[in-house]
């Protein structure tokens, strides 16, 4: 009897593990199946480098290539602003901070993750988008620059916490031995603590551009939304995110547009899985 | 004159009485070894003379520490500084996550201004040398040092510390985690390095207290029961309590 419940119990939990890499490969073959449509009619070459996207237009224009460039430059400025606050928040939370503030600047990070993206682009767009407006003295303030500060909050609880586990986990002994030879607590810092923590960091810089790359209401909430190939971080962009969420609906089902979206899908899905898979790869070497 | 006086040191770990009442003198280009059962307090004396503790939350001290006639105990001592004088060898090495030549160069990285490549090559090369490593390890500079064997570490830490040029150096059961043929070699070591600098040993193996070093420390409870020349120490105990201990009594 007791045999056969462990028995049971074992392929039930093989069961729900081969579950979640079953759905992942449908997920994907589904999407191949959608998207790779649409090479059929338009060359990959043209899809990715073209400059014009007028999906509804006679003949449609389907080059997503403004739209690549507005996801990278809204992921670049969110990674810019994120990352140094981040990991010195990350710093300041292992190592400098008494035991009261850690707890609580800790408790305020888990917070700022808990906040759903849309209320997030909400406040951004009546706060942020204004301020960007009034300050850089532009027709609108829903532009790149708003998307990126927005996701850079998005980015930073991941950043942090990660990196903040990375610092955590170097030995105490490197910190002893580093103060024992008059090392200064910025010089252990700088020169050990960080080095020895780096592909945590990186870990968790990884990590927090896949979310921002992913991220999708609240850049579409202030970002503007415009599909042209943006030439500063001052005027509306649309992401490849944007895109996807903002004409699903719209998109007749089997027409070309429909096909683009699912390709764009594809373009996401190959990016964040590169992320992953990177920041993956710096995890292993640090645990080696 | 002696290198480092205590004087009426007490230290206190919140409530709990760590150190109670500690008086020594440490005597320069000397071995002094402290030994005692574990939890003895004999790390955390030798702690107290690079201000190590500070890293601990909670603690307390009273007393005199005095190192060349500079209590460092005042609370505006420069730590930098003494640590600086005062270098320390831990239980377990622990050389830093970089290469060998990165290692070694680290005090000059962090204390020094301007120095050139040739002398910081040369300062690898001497240091290196003084820890006999130079003929094992010159060919790989560039290696990581997490790569080398534990008594490879150790010296490698020994040879990182006197590449900052310290006058004491303080020995927290440096072979604990070595083989006897490895033990043997970093005492050679230690015998070559009385030379030029004052060594203060903590150990658990009495047998090698009494093989390197001039003067000898028994602690128990917190209280430094006896001190003086080893031979005698370990000969003809003048404490009951010590002549327990090293017969073998209980430890």
């Amino acid at each position: 009897m007791r045999k056969i419940k462990e028995f049971v119990i074992e392929k039930l939990i093989l069961l729900s593990g081969l579950a979640s890499i079953f759905f992942v490969i449908l997920i994907f073959l589904f999407l191949l199946k959608e998207g790779l449509a649409l090479f059929k009619i338009t060359s990959p070459f043209d899809f990715l480098f073209g400059k014009s996207w007028y999906p509804i237009s006679e003949p449609p224009q389907l080059g997503i290539l403004p739209l690549i460039l507005g996801s990278l430059l809204v992921t670049v400025g969110a990674a810019v602003i994120s990352v140094p606050i981040g990991v010195g928040c990350a710093v300041y939370i292992a190592e400098v901070a008494p035991l009261k503030i850690r707890e609580v600047l800790k408790a305020g990070i888990e917070l700022l993750a808990a906040i759903p993206s849309v209320v997030l682009g909400f406040i951004g767009m009546v706060t942020l988008v204004p301020l960007v407006k009034n300050v850089f003295h532009l027709p609108t303030g829903l532009t790149a620059l708003s998307g990126s500060i927005m996701l850079a909050f998005m980015a930073m609880p991941t950043i942090v916490s990660i990196a903040e586990d990375a610092l955590y986990s170097v030995p105490k002994t490197y910190k002893e031995g580093a103060f024992a030879l008059g090392a200064t607590h910025w010089q252990t810092i700088w020169r050990v603590m960080l080095p020895a923590a780096s592909s945590g960091i990186l870990a968790a810089v990884m990590l927090g551009i896949g979310r921002v790359i992913g991220e999708t209401m609240a850049v579409m909430m202030i970002t503007g939304n415009a599909a042209v190939i943006p030439h500063s971080i001052l005027v509306p962009v649309r992401t490849l995110t944007a895109t996807i969420a903002a004409e699903m609906g719209e998109a007749v089902v089997g027409s070309e547009h429909y096909f683009a979206l699912f390709a764009i899908g594809i373009v996401l899905f190959v990016i964040s899985f590169a992320i992953n898979v990177t920041a993956d790869l710096c995890l292993h070497k640090k645990q080696s | 004159m002696a290198k480092i006086a205590a004087r009426k040191l007490n230290l206190w770990y919140g409530d709990f009485h760590a150190l109670k009442d500690v008086n020594a003198s440490f005597e320069p280009k000397k071995i002094t070894a402290i030994i005692g059962p574990s939890g003895c307090g004999k790390s955390t004396l030798l702690r107290v003379f690079n201000r190590m503790n500070d890293l601990i939350e909670g603690v307390r001290m009273d007393g005199e520490v005095l190192i060349d006639g500079a209590n460092i105990l005042d609370p505006c001592a420069d730590l930098v500084a003494l640590r600086k004088k005062v270098g320390m060898v831990f239980q377990r090495p622990n050389p830093f996550p970089l290469s060998i030549y990165e290692n070694i160069i680290f005090g000059e990285r962090i204390h020094g201004a301007g120095v050139t490549r040739d002398e910081l090559d040369g300062i690898v090369e001497k240091s290196l040398k003084d820890v006999l490593l130079w003929d094992e390890l010159k060919d790989r500079l560039q290696a990581p040092a997490l790569s080398l064997s534990l008594e490879q570490k150790q010296r490698l830490c020994i040879a990182r510390l006197i590449a900052v040029r310290p006058d004491v150096l303080l020995m927290d059961e440096p072979c604990s985690t070595l083989d006897p043929q490895a033990t043997a070699r970093i005492e050679e070591l230690m015998r070559e390095l009385k030379n030029n600098y004052t060594i203060i040993i903590v150990t658990h193996n009495m047998q090698q207290a009494a093989r390197i070093s001039d003067d000898a420390g028994f602690m128990l409870l917190g209280e430094l029961i006896e001190f003086g020349k080893t031979d005698q120490l370990f000969t003809a105990p003048q404490d009951q309590r010590t002549e327990d201990y090293i017969t073998g009594r209980y430890g």
